[in-house]
């Protein structure tokens, strides 16, 4: 019975997340420019990830028992989140501000009123 | 965009704020209270990525990591933050489920703008500029990773004089900057 509530915990875990990386993959392509597609993919990189590692690291904590080595591969899985939340800020920002010094000006609804 | 305000930009971006802390560090010798706490993290993460315990491997992450924390203990941790690092850490543990919920709640919000029929209607994208209140170059760095971090906003530039440039995606994610982050994350470097 045990293992049938994480089944459920685990898997909900998983699908939320790839819900969300589905979720950031339409919106990269619905959005209408450069600048505006960029929130979408940091909502892969924050809630996807997320979801799915969390889901991940409970899979190994409870399916190879509560010994060191599932427990330090929970941790390894634990870390690729703590390293993407440091580092995919930095990307973002990287590659907003080469959009600004390249001089694309950004999309803004009064430049477009034909977009009704 | 011309050639000088391009120069401009870069003396003002993100780059200054590095240099100025190595400028102030004081003259390279080794302290060993640093030394110490850089070498327990580096060989937590050795054992931790590593997870094997015999002693050749435990020696080989041994070497490595004291040669790493001879290398690096001063880039770790500066003097100037060296008592502050307990309230620090505590500070941050006491931020990160904060950010981390507002991180939920514009996710959602970028979620029903994503799959709303009518998005290109409800989405206003903008540009937002503001001066921070903070001083502390981390704690601006922060400030702007965490506005980065949230989906709807992400930090364009940054001086070191905390003026900001954000883009927003609609009105409901660009109105409360600078808001309760800005006060938060300062709080994490005793402002």
């Amino acid at each position: 019975m045990e293992i049938d509530i994480m089944t459920i915990i685990v898997g909900g875990l998983l699908a939320i997340g790839l819900f969300f990386f589905l979720a950031g993959a339409i919106g990269i392509i619905r959005f209408p420019d450069f600048y505006s597609r960029l929130h979408p993919a940091g909502m892969i990189d924050s809630m996807g990830l997320l979801l799915s590692m969390s889901g991940l690291a409970l899979f190994t904590l409870f399916d190879g028992g509560l010994c060191l080595a599932s427990v330090l591969n929970s941790l390894k899985i634990a870390l690729i989140v703590v390293f993407v939340y440091i580092t995919s800020p930095t990307a973002t920002h990287a590659i907003i501000d080469a959009g600004m010094r390249a001089g694309l000006k950004p999309w803004t609804k009064k430049r477009n009123p034909q977009s009704k | 965009m011309t050639l000088t305000t391009r120069a401009d930009k870069s003396t003002a971006g993100m780059v200054k704020p590095l240099h100025d802390s190595r400028e102030n560090a004081p003259e390279r010798r080794l302290r060993p209270i640093p030394f110490i706490i850089t070498f327990l993290v580096m060989m937590s993460m050795w054992v931790i990525f590593s997870g094997k315990f015999d002693p050749f491997h435990l020696t080989l992450g041994v070497i490595s990591c004291l040669i790493v924390a001879y290398l690096s203990s001063d880039l770790l941790i500066t003097a100037t933050t060296l008592r502050k690092i307990p309230l620090l850490w505590g500070g941050f543990l006491f931020y990160f489920p904060w950010l981390l919920w507002q991180i939920v709640l514009a996710n959602i919000h970028v979620l029903k703008l994503v799959f709303h029929p009518d998005m290109i209607n409800r989405i206003n994208p903008q540009m937002v500029h503001f001066k921070s209140k903070l001083k502390n170059d981390m704690a601006l760095v922060t400030f702007a990773n965490s506005i980065t971090l949230t989906p709807g906003t992400i930090t364009v530039s940054l001086s070191l004089y905390g003026d900001f440039s954000v883009h927003a995606i609609d009105d409901a994610s660009a109105s409360p900057l600078p808001g309760d982050m800005e006060s938060k994350s300062g709080r994490i470097f005793g402002e």
